[in-house]
Order: structure tokens, then C-alpha cells, then sequence
């Protein structure tokens, strides 16, 4: 089987928070207890779209001990591949879905003396998660949160009226900015900071610290890979047996499910490996995007990781 | 099925010993005539019935005896369990997964009652019946990593996950195979590792490092390790080795058959759901090599291993001074008749032993 461990759950709940973010309930279909997680952990959620099965990973913002329900929150986007459009107009209480297992790319450093959390716009999620957790166990944390406008700003009641001294609210439309460099500096020894938001505010984040000589263990980031769209082509699976075409907006993974081979996968994000292909022949140029396999791997021709890299060119032979 | 568990002992007079149905489930770990390092995981999730591989956490004859050893080694010597500071929550993922997998598994042994965050253990073999707090540690006699590993056979390394690395911040570690949790806490896969030949070359660590590291909760992984041990001793630790490595000198043609000991680890790794740090309990098997040679494939096969295996294996695993004395021994149970793949010992369908002329 691929992927992590499935669990089948009914959506109980939908709650548009704003215009763009709307808020997803899961329960377990038999009435089990979820398992327990730990904050920043995420869920793959299997969408079924038509012909095409999308896996999508969104972050788990409720309890972390809560074994009744998991929430996500999914922000729509227009532009994508159709994930979150899927999820703000076809799911609807009632529905039967399929979830992974959690799984955490983006944990807490326990070590940590305090936890300085930044968030961008939905990049807010994990650290909902993230502070049930430290309130339970008496962590200190402290949380920067900047967003669009007061319409856009979803938790922000929440999260100030529960937690009033450590959450810090900045709304983009006024001009509100985190003053980076003197939050850093006036951070205590034992400090962890962790961003989670728009790959320019990641960028700017690890940045800023570094130049300040905060120490590469320090600074915890979430990117997740979303597999880019690109041109279409066509792959030749030597064991199925089988001709297939990967369409501009599916990846190769995507493809070779939709044809019904059981190809192995985890992360979906170029990171766990657990995909990696032999090339058994190609006459064109591979657009490896993963961060798993070294730069040899890459320029051997020889593998692919299908969750985010594509092909372009005349033949390519896999063997799976 | 109930287990009859054994009295017997580890030290002193080693009465250590493994009933016939201990034998047929020995996990005998080379599933060809030839071993060679490799990421030979796979996934943990049971096995043919009665072996084991069939619960998550094996329970056997041996149970309380290990035990009580491991109470002995803990009282000379109390830093074999250790827990950094910041790897409590990940003793209670432990004790959780311990308990819940128990009672589940073994119910006629183990139960679990929770009632909120009261929870009632019973554990029969060792007449435990404990009520206690979860997550509260004053309501324990131990600490949550130790209160559960004195309870559960083999040793329970527990490793923060970060940085992208592992790293060894708390564990019980008192059956293991010459290498010390004291010296290894605070250390990173790579630091641990470091003194393991031939397996950094061929980037082994590296590769097992990514796997382990994308071990996800629910999905348990395992692999076997081995190595040799003369007379029947589960504290083969540094600490100790000017008591225990000195018995490799009293090997004789005559005792060897009796007092040799394969020594294989099943191993296997947990994610610990509220911490995200990884569990990897080893969890040691003895069976000397006279109970060993009963199965036909395994006499003809472990030869063939011992004799083609790499001189700088044979000395890591340190037993290469004794190799031609065993050497002489399994030649002759190995008949040169081909062996089937895999490692279970076939012993219905694998031919006895030919008698040798030569022998």
C-alpha cells in the first residue's frame, strides 16, 4: 500500500470563516477515536475530482490531544490546480473522505526555551495546533501574525481574546509591519522562531535571522512542494505495461493513479523519497524539482521522484 | 496461547535456555548463504501466527527473567535509563503506545482501563497493578520511559527528531550489544554510528537516515541485526566488558556448541505521535548454536555466512578470533546441500542433514 495510513472520516462540520477561508470538521466514519498528533503535523487529504484523485496536504489546526476531530482550514485559490476550489464547492456536510495518518514536517524543538511564532495568512494553521499543545504543557510562546486586512484576518478573535498577551496582530491594508530584526534581538537565549506563510515572508524570515546569527537549528520553516503544472507528456511503465499521458495540470504520480498502478508515495512534496523511480530509458530533458535525490542522481538520468518532477521530450521508460 | 514463562538466569550460573517452540520462532536472520550490510527494513505490521513478528511487541518465554535482570543492571548502575529534559512527553507517547499495544495484543496478560487522564495498568506476569495520572509524572514510582521499560523486554532508544537528524536523548538501554547509552546521550545518527565499518562507504547510514526519518505514525518499520555473544549474557555493555569479554578466551571444541550464542536484534521504529520523536526498541534474542543447528537450513546456512563474511565485520561483531574454532564446528552441518530463500527454518520441507564420510 502507499502513502501513510489511511482513516476514513464524515466532514460534520463546514464553516466559512471569510471570503477566501473556510473551516473543515473530520470524524471518524466508525465512530473511533482519531489518533493524537503533535503540532505543525499535517493531513493528505484524498479528493475525489472526476477521473482525477488529488492528495492534498493541509495542516491540522485543532487539539493535538483531541482524538473526537481533526479541523483544516483551506484557503481557496483560484489559480491552482483545483484542490481547494474542490473543497470549497463540492465537499459538504456528510461526505465520506479519506485522510492520512498525520504527519509532521514542521514540529515544535522541545529543547526550545520559547517559541517565537510568525505567520502569514493561512500559514496560521499550524500554530493553532501548535499553541494547544504548548498551553497544555506550559510552553512559552509568543506569536506575530500578519495578515491582509481585519475581513482576511481568520483566528484573529480567537486567538486574542484566548491569548491576549502573546499574540501580536498586523494587518497588511494598514500598513502594520513586524518590525523583524528588534523582535529577534530582544529574544531570550534558548529561542526558537518558526515561520509559516508566503515563500517570500519564509525567505525573508530565515534571512533576517541568519544575518543576525541565530544558529541554522533555530530557525524551523514550512514549505510545502505543490507539484507545478507544466507541458504534457507522455511515459511508457515497463512492469504495468501501459502508455500513459500526464495532462498539464496532474503530476506524474497523479497519472500513473489515475491509471490504476500502485505506485509507492508519502509526502507528495519532493521530500520523503519514498517515491523515487528507475529511468530505464529517455531521449529528452527531465525538471527534477525534489529536494530527496543529490544532484548526481539528478544529472544520471537514471531516476525521478514522479510526486514533482516532470518530463519533457520524446520517450521516456520507467520501471514501475 | 499462554506462555509458560521460564526461571532462568543471564549471570552467574546462565540457566538461560529456549524451550523447542522458542527455537522454531528463533528470528534467524539471514535469509541467504551470504550477509552484507544493507537498508533491510520493512514494514512492521504483524507476521505469520506465533512468530515475532506477529504483535507489535514480542512477549515470550523469557519475559520476567529479563526483567528481573534488567532490575539488577539498574540497581549497580542507574544511568542505563536516562531521558534529556525535553524528551518527558515522548516517555509518555511511549508508555502509551506500550500500554495500549499490550493490552490489545496480549490481553490475557496485559489490560489497560482509562478513564480521562486516569489510567489503571495491570500487568499480570509481574503482579502490577498500578492507577496513576497520564502526563502528570508525580503519580508514577518513575519516570514515564522508565516506569514502562522496566515492564517490557528489550532495550527502548528514544530520538528526538530535528535538524533533520536523529538524536539519541533518551533511552533503557541495559541487553545491548557493546555500546553504552551514558556515552552515546545527546549524540546524532551519524555520531553513534561512527563506529560501525564498511557501512559509511557504502552510504548506508545516509540512506537509512532519510528512512527512518520519514517513519510516520501508524506506519512502524523493522529490520534484523545480529552478532555473537559466548554464554547467554543480555548486559554485554562496555561497562562491563572486563567481566563479560573474557569469556570469549573459554571457548573450547568441546563447549562451543553449547555456549555460543547467535545474537540477533529484532529492531524495530515507532513514531511517537505527540512529541514526533522516533521509538526504536532492540530487542535481543539468544539461541546458542547447538539448539540452532536442530534446523537443517539454518546448520548449513550459518556456516556459509561465518565463513564468506568480511574479515572487518568478523572483528567489528568481535568474534574473530574464535571464527575458525566455530568454523569447525558448523562444518559439520553443512552438507553442501542448496538452501532455500527466506529465513524461516522450513524445517518439514528442508532435507535433514546428510550423513558425511569425512566428518
Amino acid at each position: 500500500m502507499s502513502g501513510a495510513q489511511k482513516i476514513a472520516v464524515t466532514v460534520t462540520e463546514i464553516v466559512p470563516l471569510n471570503e477566501l477561508v473556510t473551516r473543515f470538521k473530520f470524524e471518524p466514519t466508525d465512530g473511533s477515536l482519531l489518533p493524537t498528533f503533535s503540532g505543525g503535523a499535517h493531513t493528505v487529504v484524498e479528493m475525489k475530482d472526476g477521473a482525477i484523485t488529488r492528495l492534498n496536504p493541509y495542516s491540522l489546526m485543532s487539539d493535538p490531544m483531541d482524538q473526537t476531530a481533526y479541523t483544516i482550514s483551506v484557503r481557496r485559490d483560484d489559480v491552482g490546480r483545483g484542490g481547494s476550489l474542490f473543497m470549497h464547492k463540492r465537499v459538504k456536510v456528510g461526505d465520506q473522505m479519506t485522510i492520512s495518518y498525520p504527519v509532521n514536517l514542521f514540529s515544535l524543538d522541545l529543547r526550545a526555551k520559547k517559541h517565537l511564532f510568525l505567520a502569514g495568512g493561512i500559514g496560521i494553521t499550524p500554530f493553532m495546533a501548535q499553541i494547544k499543545q504548548l498551553e497544555r504543557t506550559n510552553g512559552r510562546w509568543e506569536l506575530h501574525y500578519a495578515t491582509r486586512s481585519v475581513a482576511l484576518g481568520s483566528y484573529v478573535d480567537e486567538l486574542t481574546t484566548k491569548h491576549p498577551n502573546e499574540t501580536h496582530i498586523y494587518y497588511d491594508d494598514q500598513e502594520q509591519r513586524i518590525d523583524l530584526k528588534n523582535l529577534l534581538d530582544g529574544q531570550p537565549l534558548g529561542t526558537h522562531v518558526y515561520v509559516c506563510g508566503p515563500k517570500g515572508m519564509i525567505d525573508w524570515v530565515r534571512k533576517t535571522a541568519t544575518d543576525e546569527g541565530w544558529p541554522r537549528e533555530a530557525i524551523h520553516y514550512e514549505e510545502f512542494l505543490a507539484p507545478k503544472s507544466g507541458k504534457p507528456f507522455e511515459v511508457k511503465l515497463a512492469i504495468s505495461n501501459k502508455v500513459i499521458q500526464v495532462g498539464e495540470d496532474e503530476s506524474l504520480l497523479e497519472a500513473m493513479e489515475r491509471e490504476g498502478v500502485d505506485a509507492p508515495y508519502l509526502c507528495r512534496g519532493g521530500a520523503c523519497g519514498q517515491c523515487e523511480t528507475d529511468v530505464i530509458d529517455y531521449s529528452g530533458t527531465f525538471i527534477h524539482r525534489d529536494h530527496w535525490l543529490e544532484d548526481a542522481d539528478h544529472k544520471s538520468g537514471k531516476k525521478i521522484m514522479p510526486c514533482v518532477s516532470r518530463f519533457e521530450g520524446k520517450t521516456l521508460v520507467l520501471d514501475r | 496461547m499462554t506462555i509458560q514463562f521460564n526461571d532462568e538466569t543471564f549471570r552467574d550460573d546462565y540457566s538461560f535456555h529456549n524451550s523447542a517452540w522458542a527455537i522454531k520462532r528463533f528470528p534467524f536472520p539471514f535469509h541467504e548463504d551470504s550477509y552484507m550490510y544493507s537498508v533491510n527494513m520493512e514494514q512492521h505490521r504483524g507476521g505469520p501466527a506465533g512468530s515475532i513478528y506477529e504483535k507489535r511487541f514480542d512477549v515470550d518465554e523469557h519475559y520476567l527473567s529479563e526483567m528481573r535482570d534488567r532490575a539488577m543492571v539498574l540497581a549497580d548502575d542507574p544511568l542505563r535509563c536516562q531521558s534529556l529534559p525535553h524528551m518527558t512527553l515522548a516517555g509518555w507517547d511511549l508508555l502509551e503506545l506500550i500500554m495500549v499495544s499490550k493490552s490489545e495484543d496480549y490481553p490475557e496478560l496485559f489490560e489497560l482501563h482509562r478513564d480521562g487522564n486516569t489510567w489503571r495498568w495491570v500487568n499480570k506476569p509481574m503482579g502490577i497493578d498500578d492507577t496513576f495520572t497520564f502526563l502528570d509524572e508525580a503519580t508514577l514510582p518513575y519516570g514515564p520511559l522508565e516506569y514502562i521499560t522496566r515492564q517490557a523486554q528489550g532495550d527502548w532508544c528514544v530520538l528526538d527528531q530535528r535538524d533533520d537528524n536523529l538524536w539519541m536523548d533518551a533511552g533503557m538501554v541495559t541487553t545491548q550489544a557493546d555500546w553504552s547509552l551514558d556515552f552515546d546521550i545527546g549524540m546524532n545518527f551519524f555520531e553513534w554510528h561512527a563506529p560501525v565499518p564498511l557501512a559509511h562507504e557504502k552510504g548506508i547510514f545516509v540512506r537509512a537516515l532519510k528512512f527512518l526519518l520519514n517513519i510516520q505514525q501508524g506506519s512502524p518499520a523493522r529490520r534484523l541485526n545480529w552478532t555473537m555473544t559466548v554464554t547467554p549474557l543480555l548486559d554485554t555493555s562496555p561497562e562491563n566488558y572486563h567481566k563479560w569479554g573474557i569469556q570469549k578466551t573459554t571457548l573450547t571444541p568441546e563447549n562451543i556448541g553449547q555456549k555460543q550464542h547467535l545474537r540477533v536484534e529484532l529492531q524495530t521504529f515507532f513514531r511517537l505521535p505527540r512529541s514526533n520523536a522516533l521509538v526504536f526498541p532492540i530487542r535481543a534474542y539468544l539461541c546458542s548454536f547447538q539448539d540452532l543447528m536442530t534446523m537443517p537450513k539454518w546448520g548449513r546456512r550459518l556456516h556459509r555466512v561465518i565463513r564468506d563474511l568480511p574479515e572487518e565485520l568478523a572483528t567489528y561483531k568481535g568474534f574473530i578470533a574464535n571464527r575458525p574454532m566455530m568454523l569447525d564446528y558448523l562444518s559439520k552441518f553443512d552438507d553442501g546441500l542448496p538452501t532455500s530463500d527466506g529465513i524461516w527454518p522450513e524445517f518439514e520441507s528442508e532435507p535433514p542433514l546428510k550423513p558425511s564420510a569425512d566428518s
